[in-house]
């Protein structure tokens, strides 16, 4: 019996800020940022929103496109960096506003940007062992950059929701593969408001090594290639880093291209592969097969291939899409912008 | 608000759970516990709105007290859901936006939170449909 | 039942008094009251006074027994209540005292009502008001008592055609009333356009569409009508005390353009009066923002439904209109001591019916109205008093 995803939902706030707005504000050349980032805007969450209100949009689109409820939903599991509390789960609001509750497995996870893949395997392990039928994994962030840190360029929020299921699959998960160290590449110390990072440090020893041993791990493990797939999905943090990954694995440009969400949305952290994921299933079509790696800082990356089967066609239209969430976006100034982030102390 | 009067409400405020009056079909949101027309005839059943609705009425607020005055300003509004009840929401959208009439639909929002070391409260507002 | 005078007027000046604590204000408005019936202390049988929230203004509850203990009235150990029903307290405090005397339960009665606002910020002062909405599914949602006022104001409009001008004409109306009045916290004139160019407050509703925040009491003195000879020549009769309730929250109104208790209440009190709406001479309603005077004298039915408006704008509700509406200068100029409108609304009428109102007596008023709303109209108490 297959196991794979029943079903996604994705949200990303409406707001956006542009590169230039933010260059104006530190005296950066814009050009200069979006050509070394291949970034042009991000999503900024509004006022009211944060990483649990996002998570719940998320799982509730999730619920619409297929026809799960929430009481079908026996684990949830939410990955995030930016959870709103320290000590107090996201993962039972999530439950509360699907109503999933009471029975049912739940917890948050932190692992920097993988975090919502984290949680896509344990929902895995635990269907696949029968303990639950379906388990939801979530991937959300507002992710903080500080002001004028090269992170506020990308720093951006949204999230995506997975049901992982046996009956129902859209898309099969073939196999999955984790590659894990203990690297300081980036951090947030408690009670910190922003993280801090190794600057060039996380680039060939954070995302670059742990992308490229998880990726390789998995094509070996699988006995597959590059060309055996239609598309591939790396964490992307700018939209550099993901099209060289891609290219030293051997995979085209072509096949990325539908999974790259970057550029107009930003790096949403946990929700980052998840959503280039999502937006690839917003178009696959039956049998078409996809390479994901997830990349979390510090540092470790999760890999899978999907299969996407005849279910497909049922739900792709029952929900927003990637694209239907990135269009007609509203642009925020830097001080508005600044206000819906929390960066003036009030 | 206090916690737990908060909590106590949760299902209502995360998930519109009212009520309805099985014997004269009527529904209730904010929920009640005696219809107003039954009475102890009523035989009230717990019920999830849809989550749509209208805007009947509306305002800007500039002016708010403490728990809200960071979010000014906001559109409050008077919104019939179309089971019938009527509720006092926020809109989340412009204040230019929002119009009488106007199509609404229900989504999960911060409503406050007591301070930066207190609780979070989360609800249901609505954005234009 | 047998009939009720009141035969003692007492009112502070309204305001923000710094130099006066609650105790200060409604020992002032009571012995004022009493030395108006040419009465001493020790004839109070029973006290009824009118507040609202004196637990979050002043943090002071049990405040009946606060009143009696210091008005020096404890040595008769007088049974003294404290009545709330939010705006409407002081309507509230008045009509239980004459249900007491009119049951013959009690003979002489002090009726009062207070409320000392200025003790927290405005902030807090807001949040306090805040609680005679719907905590639970108005105020914990957003809404403030202005922003309820607003969505009529928007829904009255909307409906009726009613424009910013004619809401503007109620405030200015009531200032320049206001501006006659001695006791009135704003005794200055403004004009439409600086109505319609102060702070949106919650649109369409604009600072000087709002009452203010204000500190006051007042009292009268209630006795049977047969004995309001011994203590005054000039009695005040009460015709009728009448209240209505209707759901707290506005969203579950049959009407958001009306309020239907007020009419409820109108009814009944012109139905136990045996009176006319064209018998009213004069009248003080319930102006906490400029929205609730056109409602209220549309809903009393002094005008047709939709009709406030222009005839606000025509000066028809202006001393020497056609019914003068909130001599006193309503709770937009006079000023809003929550608790303590009501009975303010009282002793103005029982001025204007006694010919005392000074520069804005309005000629040969016999028979008068108040109008006192709580919250948004959940609580509605109309009185009908004659010379």
């Amino acid at each position: 019996m297959s196991i794979g995803i029943t079903t996604y939902g994705v949200y990303i706030p409406r707001y956006r800020i542009r590169v230039e707005e933010i260059a104006r504000v530190w005296g950066d050349d814009p050009n200069d940022i979006k050509k070394g980032l291949g970034v042009f805007e991000k999503s900024v969450p509004d006022r009211d929103e944060d990483t649990a209100t996002i998570a719940v949009e998320a799982a509730r689109s999730a619920l619409q496109r297929s026809g799960l409820a929430g009481v079908d939903i026996g684990a949830i599991y939410v990955g995030s960096e930016s959870h709103p509390y320290a000590v107090k789960p996201t993962a039972t609001i999530v439950a509360e506003a699907i109503r999933a509750t009471p029975e049912l497995m739940a917890a948050d996870y932190e692992f920097a940007c993988k975090a919502g893949t984290a949680a896509l395997q344990t929902c895995l392990g635990l269907v696949a062992a029968d303990y639950i039928k379906y388990g939801m994994a979530i991937g959300a962030d507002t992710a903080q950059g500080a002001p004028a840190d090269a992170l506020e360029y990308t720093a951006a929020a949204g999230g995506a929701a997975y049901v992982v299921g046996k009956s129902h699959v859209i898309a099969e998960i073939e196999d999955t593969y984790s590659f894990t160290t203990d690297t300081f590449d980036f951090w947030r110390r408690q009670g910190q408001q922003y993280p801090k990072h190794g600057g060039r440090f996380t680039g060939e020893p954070g995302y670059f090594k742990h992308v490229l041993a998880g990726a390789r791990g998995l094509l070996h493990k699988t006995r597959s290639k590059p060309e055996d797939f239609d598309f591939a999905v790396f964490h992307q943090p700018n939209g550099k880093f993901p099209r060289k990954v891609a290219s030293t694995l051997g995979f085209s440009q072509q096949q990325v291209k539908q999974g790259l969400v970057v550029e107009k949305l930003g790096n949403a952290y946990s929700g980052s592969s998840l959503i280039g994921l999502a937006s690839v299933l917003d178009v696959a079509e039956p049998g078409s097969r996809i390479f994901m790696t997830s990349f979390g800082s510090g540092a470790g990356s999760d890999s899978f291939t999907f299969r996407v089967t005849e279910e497909i066609g049922k739900i792709q239209d029952k929900a927003p899409s990637v694209a239907e969430l990135l269009a007609a976006p509203i642009y925020l100034d830097y001080a508005i912008y600044a206000k819906h982030k929390n960066k003036i102390v009030l | 608000m206090n916690v737990p009067r908060f909590c106590r409400e949760i299902p209502s405020r995360y998930n519109l759970i009212g009520t309805k009056c099985e014997n004269c079909d009527t529904y209730y949101f904010p929920p009640r516990r005696v219809c107003i027309t039954c009475r102890r005839k009523g035989v009230i059943r717990e019920y999830q709105f849809e989550g749509s609705g209208k805007v009947v009425t509306h305002t800007t607020i500039y002016s708010a007290p403490e728990n809200f005055s960071k979010m000014t300003p906001y559109v409050l509004a008077i919104v019939e859901l179309d089971e019938g009840p009527k509720l006092t929401a926020q809109i989340v959208c412009d204040p230019s936006e929002v119009k009488i009439g106007m199509r609404v639909k229900s989504v999960f929002r911060k409503l406050g939170e007591e301070g930066p070391d207190g609780v979070i409260y989360y609800g249901t507002k609505f954005i234009p449909a | 039942m047998r009939e009720v005078a009141i035969v003692g007027l007492g009112c502070t000046k309204f305001g923000e008094m710094w130099d006066k604590s609650f105790r200060d204000l409604f020992i002032e408005a009571g012995l004022m009251a009493l030395e108006d019936a040419g009465m001493s202390g020790a004839q109070v049988e029973a006290l009824y006074g009118g507040n609202m929230s004196s637990g979050i203004f002043i943090q002071q509850e049990h405040v009946g027994a606060l009143i009696a203990d210091y008005s020096g009235l404890i040595s008769n150990n007088v049974p003294s209540t404290r009545v709330e029903a939010a705006c409407a307290s002081g309507g509230l405090a008045l009509r239980s005292g004459i249900i007491a005397v009119a049951s013959e339960y009690h003979d002489i009665v002090i009726s009062a009502g207070i409320e000392k606002m200025t003790d927290i910020g405005a902030e807090k002062a807001m949040d306090a008001l805040a609680a005679a909405a719907d905590r639970e599914w108005e105020a914990a949602v957003g809404a403030t008592f202005p922003g309820l006022y607003a969505m009529m104001a928007r829904a009255h409009m909307h409906e009726f055609g009613t424009t910013r001008e004619q809401l503007a004409q109620v405030a200015v109306k009531n200032h320049y009333h206001g501006s006659m009045n001695p006791r009135a916290q704003f005794r200055n004139r403004i004009t439409i356009d600086s109505v319609i160019s102060s702070p949106l407050v919650a649109d369409p509703l604009r600072l000087f569409d709002c009452s203010p925040i204000t500190d006051g009491a007042a009292a009268v003195v209630l006795v049977p009508a047969e004995r309001a000879r011994e203590f005054t020549d000039t009695p005040i009769y009460v015709k009728a005390a009448s209240q209505a309730s209707d759901t707290i929250s506005l969203h579950d109104r049959r009407s958001l353009t009306s309020i239907d208790a007020t009419t409820v209440a109108a009814d009944r009190a012109f139905k136990t009066a045996r009176l006319e709406r064209s018998n009213i001479d004069v009248a003080e309603v319930h102006d906490c923002f400029t929205i609730a005077e056109i409602m209220a004298i549309e809903d009393l039915r002094f005008f047709e439904k939709g009709r406030g408006g222009p005839a606000t704008l025509a000066g028809d509700t202006a001393i020497g209109g056609k019914i003068p509406i909130n001599t006193s200068g309503g709770l937009k100029a006079c000023g809003h001591p929550v608790g303590a409108t009501g009975i303010k609304q009282a002793v103005e009428i029982a001025e204007q019916l006694r010919g005392d109102a000074g520069k804005r007596q309005v000629e040969g008023a016999e028979i008068g109205l108040t109008h006192n709303v709580g919250g948004t109209g959940g609580t509605v108490v109309v009185h009908i008093l004659a010379r």
